[in-house]
Parts: structure tokens; C-alpha cells; sequence
């Protein structure tokens, strides 16, 4: 969807604001957001791009007027809540909490080493044949998808080169809804003018992107 | 100013929220809160930026490891002991005299956690998000690195699962440093590719 999130290449952020020393959490708050958003990933009620998803429909203007870790409360109480697993009326204590079944137990202490560093799996063993090889010239198709798409907006209708073929991938806008539809995910490169002009790019430089087939077509100036 | 509470001064409702939150999925039996506790040692203190230095110091030692983290950094990295959560796919991008790497999530916040931990506020931030891909050169400046024109410069958006480690050139000046020494070179922000890797005190 081409909402706030996708801000690659807009003016008017400002400058980038470091802090020395910065900490890993600035407020307890933080701490238990970061955990609980990571600790529910083991009981399954929801995937990676339902995720990203769920945070990319928060409010624009909330969105930008929001630190990193109240997107993700936002996006985990929305999806938890299109999901059935959690009401405002139990947030806010006005009904008693009802039981819910997940697919997999709550994750342990004991546990949390060893799946953090197991991590997830989104490579597929079966799906679409590759349509590109290293190499090929492609273009970044014009799509504005309503649902989840990890295109950005900024490489549509651009042409690219392929430079990897990273293998069959599940496809995040399908994943996102429910469906899997694996396919190869690339490494497309992009010249900086190409993108942004040959004013405002820079001669020389590129941009790499990591783009599903399906996000991809041949250039019309080909043969 | 909208980022004035970006800082660990959020409002009330939203400490509030997230305590509610917390207290349904205990309730509900969803998460453990001894496991929520056990995920913030981990990232706080056991999981950081300076796995990667390990990680960097040891590819500017032996040329071995070096060819190994190129071709299969997950494979590579692993031999460290670091694995896992948003790094299942890890990509180790080299930078020469000629070509200079930095990554960005434009889309999130995607951010190879077993070798840098978890992303600075700034790596986050809508500022960084929206110009890294147009003007790296100027976000860089603002960051102290300057580069020359004819250095090849590649801004990686994170779109998908892989993750993308920068390795810094070495400093010169470090040919006596042996890898622990060097590893105190490699900063967080050299491994993003914002900034070079530091060059060593002179004594």
C-alpha cells in the first residue's frame, strides 16, 4: 500500500538525528514492547509480513509523530485484534479476558536463546519458475497494490539490472493475506540518475534493491 | 515538535497500553513475562554491535575467513556462534578504495540483528528512511565521512529477509594490531556504512 511508510526518497525529514552513546532501550516501556512483540512470534497467531503489514496501516500522522516502538504497539494491538485474539475491552479492562488457542505454547526463558538464534525460514522449496537470470535488464513494475507490497514506490516503472538471483522466496504480498506464492527474489540494481534524474542522481552511483519476480517485467525497450 | 517524545519520554497512554498489553497476553497465556525478560538481557547485553566487529577484525586477519564471509556470510558468521532472528540471510558487502556500501530499510526498520544487534533510533528514523537512497553522499557528510567523487557509492534497501553486514576497508596505520585491537576499531556505524572504520590512537 502507498501509505507513509514507503518514505524512500521524499523531502522535508530533516536532518539525521544521532545520539552518542545512544542505549539499545531508552525507557522500560521499550524493553517490554521489543519482548513481547518478538515473544509472540512463537505461539504463531501471526506471520512476518502480517506484521509489517498491521504497522504500515497506522494513522500517517501518527505514524510520523511516532517513535519505532509505538508503531509496533500500534501494529501488534491492531493485527492481534483483526485476529481475534485481543479486544480494546479487554485492554481497557472492561471485560474479563477470554481464552484463546494458539497454534504453538508461549515461548520460555529457557528457550529464548535458542530460538532467536534459529530465526525464521522464508525461503521456499517449491513455487514459480525464475522469468529473469543474472544480468537481465528488468523494470520495476507500476503497481500501487491496496495490500501489503514490499516494492517501494520510488523504483516503480525504473529500469534495473539483475545482479543475484537469491532463489524461490514466499512472496510477502501474498503472505501478508494469507497466501504463500513463492517465488525468486533478486538483487536489482538501479542507477542512481535512473531513479532520481540526471539532476538530482548522481553519475556513478547505484541503488540495490531486493525485488520478487512478480514485482518485475521485462523493459518495453527490448526486443 | 512531533519528535520531541522520541526519546523515552512517550506519552502516558502509551506506557499505560503497552503494561495493558502485556497483562492480557500473560493472562492469556500467549507469552511468559520471565521470557520477555530473558529477550531484553539478550539484546541488551549479550547481542550487539560487537559481534560484528568480531566478525570484521577477523576478515581483515585472515584472508581465509575473508573469502568464506563473501561467499556465504550466514555460513561465515555462524562460525562466531551468531545466527538467528533477522539475520537468516546474511550478505557481507565489501568496501574498497573504489566502492563504498551503505544499507537502509526504507520500508521498516530491517537490520541484520545477530551482528549489529538492534538499530539505533536515527537507523529508524523517517530522516534517514527518505534520503539515504537519493543523497547518500550528503546523509554521509552529516555523518563526518566524506567521499571522494570517483568512489562507487551503493545504498542497499532491505527490502526482503537478507541482511546486509558492511565490512569496512582497514584503517591503515593497524598493521600491528592484532584482532582484538582491530575489533575496537569497527564501530557500529562502520558496519551500516555511514562511517569509516576508526583509525587507531597513535601512543
Amino acid at each position: 500500500m502507498d501509505s507513509i511508510h514507503d518514505m524512500g526518497g521524499m523531502h522535508g525529514m530533516g536532518p539525521v538525528v544521532t545520539e552518542e552513546g545512544e542505549p539499545v532501550f531508552h525507557a522500560d516501556w521499550e524493553k517490554r514492547m521489543f519482548a513481547i512483540n518478538n515473544a509472540i512470534t512463537a505461539v504463531g497467531v501471526r506471520n512476518l509480513d502480517e506484521s509489517r503489514h498491521a504497522r504500515e496501516r497506522m494513522d500517517p500522522a501518527k505514524y510520523l509523530s511516532s517513535s519505532y516502538y509505538e508503531i509496533w504497539l500500534d501494529g501488534l494491538i491492531r493485527i492481534l485484534s483483526e485476529k481475534g485474539i485481543i479486544s480494546e475491552e479487554e485492554l481497557s479492562g472492561a471485560v474479563a479476558p477470554r481464552p484463546v488457542s494458539a497454534p504453538r505454547p508461549a515461548m520460555k526463558a529457557e528457550d529464548v536463546d535458542a530460538l532467536m538464534d534459529k530465526g525464521g525460514h522464508y525461503k521456499a522449496e517449491e513455487g514459480k519458475a525464475a522469468r529473469f537470470v543474472i544480468g537481465d535488464a528488468v523494470t520495476a513494475r507500476n503497481i500501487h497494490p491496496a495490500g501489503h507490497t514490499r516494492l517501494p514506490r520510488y523504483a516503480r516503472g525504473h529500469q534495473g539490472v539483475i545482479m543475484e538471483d537469491y532463489g524461490l522466496h514466499v512472496f510477502p504480498d501474498a503472505n501478508a493475506h494469507g497466501k504463500s506464492d513463492p517465488q525468486h527474489l533478486y538483487s536489482v540494481r538501479f542507477a542512481s540518475t535512473e531513479l532520481w534524474g540526471p539532476e538530482d542522481g548522481t553519475e556513478g552511483d547505484y541503488i540495490y534493491v531486493d525485488l520478487w519476480d512478480d514485482y518485475l517485467e521485462v523493459p518495453r525497450n527490448a526486443d | 515538535m512531533a519528535h520531541d517524545h522520541k526519546h523515552g519520554d512517550p506519552l502516558p497512554e502509551t506506557v499505560l497500553r503497552v503494561k495493558s498489553l502485556e497483562s492480557l497476553l500473560i493472562e492469556k497465556g500467549l507469552v511468559e513475562a520471565a521470557a520477555l525478560d530473558a529477550l531484553v538481557d539478550r539484546y541488551e547485553s549479550k547481542v550487539g554491535p560487537k559481534n560484528g566487529a568480531k566478525v570484521v577484525a577477523r576478515a581483515w586477519v585472515d584472508p581465509e575467513f575473508r573469502k568464506r564471509l563473501f561467499s556465504d556470510a550466514t555460513s561465515a558468521v555462524a562460525e562466531f556462534g551468531f545466527s538467528g532472528a533477522q539475520g537468516e540471510e546474511l550478505i557481507a558487502l565489501e568496501n574498497t578504495d573504489q566502492v563504498h556500501n551503505v544499507v537502509v530499510c526504507t520500508l521498516c526498520s530491517c537490520y541484520p540483528w545477530p551482528v549489529l544487534g538492534l538499530p539505533p533510533v536515527w537507523y529508524k528514523s523517517a530522516p534517514y528512511r527518505a534520503r539515504v537512497v537519493r543523497e547518500p553522499r550528503k546523509v554521509l557528510e552529516e555523518f563526518g565521512t566524506t567521499l571522494p567523487d570517483d568512489t562507487e557509492v551503493r545504498v542497499w534497501d532491505s527490502t526482503a529477509e537478507t541482511r546486509y553486514l558492511v565490512v569496512p576497508t582497514r584503517p591503515s596505520g593497524s598493521e600491528s594490531l592484532d584482532e582484538e585491537a582491530l575489533a575496537d576499531l569497527v564501530s557500529r556505524d562502520s558496519m551500516i556504512g555511514t562511517k569509516m572504520a576508526e583509525s587507531p590512537v597513535k601512543s
